[in-house]
């Protein structure tokens, strides 16, 4: 094979493979990935039958948790559990039908409204959805 | 394998007459002299623009302009997508690559007096370029729905808000509305994937066939001295392709060790993070706005400082026709001196910026 | 002659006004200096001003004469001594009915609280060095508690109550010690007031009381304490040590963790190490030091591992992989650690090496994405290589073909 041939197939097979090393990504990009539903928009929280009436569940929402009720008369509620005082994470207590800070007694009613206790602002409410099996928690418009 | 390819040639050359177009292609020639390696900066503009036309459109695929999921969406791409992370990188750091070497093409045609009769209108549809290339880059800006690109785009906005008369007008046209909200996310997304690339399209297609047609300006200092003039194709084309390969190194392995942030989601109702600037190819007027005194002559020394800006924008895209000199094919150093000066005034600016406490 | 109506009605709204403005002591205090001036200068902040009150409804005296021993008529009362400050301010303070009428909601048991406190004892002893009204709500310039720059607020008590009570010269009569204020800056309440701005954090007088301030006794301050910690209390109780401090007379909470210099507990407080409390009481080799000792080994342990996770995770976003949700992960693990640290109050082995069990297991996933992570920026780095080399070789490769076309015969 003369020179020019050589650098010829060099130059066409660098390239080959290069143009190759570029579209294995691109075609990986272009398939669905795993987790196909990207927004944290709406996430569903647990399924129908998942909470007992007077019950709560904590579950993920965008980067911190939020908290699922199911009332005592079976009203699904959703909010923050993100304390207001100093970001612990709250729980629903059945008996007082409250939710309830345990790091420094903060206590909140099911609208997110402050009882009493140090924290300074109410807990955000969410909408909660029902569709067939499962229940699905977004963030108010 | 050749005659297979002659074969093909001879199938799509009857059908769309491109004999015409490869002799002319064939006798295309570029000057090469000292002063040729600025000739590049075109066609690396050219090339960064063919990868964010890429990268943008594989982002499109995923991207969600909402107020509730274009952050989500960011993250989803950087997380989630396989090789989300090197497409979104890619985008974001070449648009500022591109950036840099458009203000370097800018400024070494303006150097070099490459604008002179008959490449006028080769300057003006740069210009407009440059314009257009700058919104796209303010409106690309916001999409991430980050803090820093909310509480810039509310500065940027508020500064266009400032101008005399139109300002108000022009700043709610921007905006869809009084604030900046899902309506301005819906306007900056239809900016920047279709309205002003069309623009650019349609500039970049009357720009590169004015200088097909008029060729490779040579500088003033080698008139009358013989200049070796080298093929476009394929030596030219050559040594442009190398300089690109080197760009999409560069570009790597910034994506690879520095992959672009996705940030903390937009928070309309949380303070203005201390020291907001915009995007670093703005801070030099930005800067500007910051350091004029508030009053000068009891005029404004905001609002004088963006007529002065939209001045000298005014001056520098008639340079062709206010440099009678050049177009005589004579030496004008009164401009060299000004560009220098502007060139100096918007790197020490942009310095400045990063530099100096308490912006 | 007939005067017209209006002309009267005037003239009688202009003096009206002119009588209503007339404050003969503001006027005459006025042109006084220092102490003489002060209450005049004062007195533009007070909210007793704000409620339409002036100099006579405390001092009594008609302010709208002119002459100074006329105005201070029969029902002046000037200004009382230390001693009688207390019955003063009651004079108002006291009386729901009139009170009712300025604010519904404040309270009139003050005199009564303060008859009980220390300083109102000691009042009654014949001792004046004692705060008294005035020493803690000013004099001529009293803001509700509400307002910052009251000396009542909360981040403003601790200094208040510290001008009498951390003065060693002040306070040596009374042989009670005088480092509560220094101790309290250090505690992480005062970090909390200070610091954070949390007006929720306690100052003095949140377990001291206000008025009816005294020291609480033994077997208060846990119920003190409990006020804003039930769950540590509750525990507290389930404990054998409930019993045992009951019965030795110790205080619940001040035991380890002090009373004023109140610091963020660490690990390090349990244990049988050099800062550990359960040392103070439990010999060397008993169930308790063996139980203590196996108690810091899981937390400490947990603590540890959580941190390993941190700066695995920390080491992969560094290199540019996104690890969000395995940080959220261990976030809720570290909620879980908090939550396993106030167990210690139970003193329940059983249960807290369930939930270190618990957290531990949650960890294993944490530590299988941070792995993946870093494997993932491995990756990335290695296909850098790969694509790099390629392109080298390319622009090699076109290199000798520029070469080559240069160096051809020309057409």
């Amino acid at each position: 094979m003369n020179r020019r041939k050589f650098v010829n197939y060099f130059l066409g097979g660098s390239l080959g493979a290069t143009v190759l090393a570029f579209l294995y990504p691109v075609l990986r990009y272009l398939l669905p990935p795993g987790q196909a539903e990207v927004l944290q928009k709406r996430v569903a929280a647990a399924k129908v039958g998942d909470l007992v009436p007077n019950s709560f569940r904590i579950f993920k929402f965008g980067a911190s948790p939020g908290i699922l009720v199911n009332t005592q008369d079976g009203q699904l509620l959703a909010l923050s559990a993100v304390c207001t005082h100093l970001t612990c994470t709250v729980r629903y207590e059945g008996d007082s039908g409250t939710l309830y800070c345990p790091c420094h007694n903060g206590r909140f009613d099911l609208a997110g409204n402050v009882i009493s206790g140090p924290p300074p602002a109410p807990l955000e409410t969410y909408k909660v959805e029902v569709v067939g099996d499962d229940i699905f928690v977004s963030k108010k418009a | 394998m050749n005659k297979t390819l002659r074969a093909v040639w001879a199938f799509i050359d009857e059908r769309f007459q491109i004999q015409a177009l490869a002799g002319f292609a064939k006798k295309k020639s570029v000057p090469e002299h000292k002063h040729s390696f600025w000739y590049f900066f075109g066609g690396i503009c050219l090339f960064l623009t063919a990868l964010q036309i890429v990268t943008g459109i594989l982002l499109l695929l995923y991207y969600t302009p909402s107020v509730d999921g274009a952050h989500e969406s960011v993250q989803f791409i950087m997380s989630q997508v396989k090789f989300g992370w090197l497409i979104r990188s890619v985008h974001s750091w070449s648009a500022n690559i591109l950036i840099g070497a458009l203000f370097i093409h800018m400024f070494s045609t303006f150097f070099l007096k490459a604008y002179r009769a008959p490449r006028e209108l080769t300057w003006v549809t740069g210009f407009f370029l440059f314009v257009i290339f700058l919104a796209i880059g303010f409106s690309g800006y916001l999409l991430p729905w980050n803090e820093l690109s909310y509480f810039a785009t509310r500065v940027g906005t508020d500064i266009a808000g400032s101008l005399p008369i139109i300002g108000k007008s022009l700043k709610t046209f921007i905006l869809g509305g009084s604030i900046v909200g899902q309506a301005t996310l819906t306007r900056f997304f239809w900016l920047h994937v279709a309205i002003l690339p069309l623009a650019a399209g349609i500039l970049i297609g009357l720009h590169v066939l004015l200088v097909q047609i008029l060729g490779m300006s040579t500088p003033l200092s080698l008139k009358g001295k013989p200049v070796r003039e080298i093929p476009f194709f394929p030596d030219f084309i050559y040594k442009d392709v190398l300089g690109w390969v080197m760009i999409l190194i560069l570009v790597g392995v910034l994506c690879v060790f520095l992959p672009w942030e996705i940030g903390k989601k937009a928070d309309p109702f949380a303070a203005t993070p201390l020291g907001i600037k915009p995007e670093w190819y703005f801070t030099f007027m930005f800067t500007t706005l910051k350091l004029i005194p508030s009053h000068i002559f009891s005029i404004e020394g905001e609002k004088l400082a963006i007529l002065g800006f939209m001045l000298g924008g005014a001056l520098w895209l008639l340079v062709p026709f206010l440099n009678r000199r050049a177009s005589r094919e004579l030496p004008s150093p009164a401009f060299t001196v000004a560009g220098a000066i502007i060139f100096a005034y918007i790197v020490v600016m942009t310095i400045l910026t990063y530099t100096l406490h308490g912006l | 002659m007939k005067i017209p109506a209006a002309l009267i009605l005037s003239f009688l709204l202009l003096s009206g006004a002119l009588l209503a403005q007339k404050n003969s002591c503001v006027e005459c205090h006025g042109k006084l200096d220092d102490e003489l001036k002060a209450p005049v200068e004062g007195f533009k902040l007070d909210v007793h001003q704000q409620f339409g009150l002036g100099c006579q409804d405390c001092h009594g005296g008609n302010p709208a004469l002119d002459d100074e021993d006329k105005a201070k008529d029969k029902t002046f009362k000037g200004a009382p001594k230390r001693a009688q400050v207390p019955e003063f301010c009651a004079r108002c303070h006291s009386d729901s009915a009139y009170i009712k009428t300025f604010n519904p909601r404040l309270r009139v048991d003050q005199l009564d609280l303060y008859k009980t406190s220390r300083h109102g004892e000691l009042l009654k002893k014949g001792d004046t060095k004692v705060a008294v009204c005035t020493d803690c709500h000013g004099v001529h310039g009293i803001q509700t508690a509400k307002h910052p720059r009251s000396s009542t607020f909360p981040w403003n008590i601790p200094q208040t109550c510290g001008r009498c009570h951390a003065d060693a010269n002040f306070m040596k009569a009374y042989k009670i010690p005088t480092d509560q204020l220094g101790e309290y800056k250090q505690s992480v309440h005062a970090q909390a007031l200070y610091e954070k701005k949390d007006l929720s954090a306690p100052a003095c007088n949140s377990c001291h009381g206000n008025h009816g301030a005294a020291p609480p006794e033994v077997k208060s301050i846990a119920f003190v304490c409990r006020q804003c910690h039930p769950s540590a209390g509750e525990l507290f109780s389930k404990s054998p040590h409930k019993k045992a401090f009951d019965e030795m007379g110790f205080s619940e909470c001040d035991a380890c963790h002090g009373k004023h210099k109140i610091l963020r507990p660490t690990d390090d407080m349990l244990g049988t190490g050099g800062g550990a409390v359960c040392v103070q009481c439990h010999e060397p080799g008993s169930k308790p030091f063996v139980a203590a000792g196996r108690m810091k080994e899981l937390l400490a342990g947990f603590g540890s591992e959580i941190e390993a996770n941190q700066s695995l995770l920390d080491r992969a976003e560094r290199k540019g992989v996104e690890v969000s949700d395995p940080k959220y992960r261990l976030q809720e693990i570290h909620t879980l650690l908090v939550s396993v640290r106030n167990l210690t109050h139970a003193l329940d082995l059983a249960d807290i090496e369930q939930k270190v069990g618990e957290g531990k297991s949650l960890l294993v996933g944490v530590r299988a994405s941070g792995e993946a992570a870093l494997r993932e920026a491995k990756l990335r780095r290695t296909g850098l290589v790969v694509a790099t080399v390629l392109l080298i070789l390319f622009a090699f490769a076109f290199y000798l073909k520029i070469r080559q076309m240069k160096n051809r015969p020309k057409a």
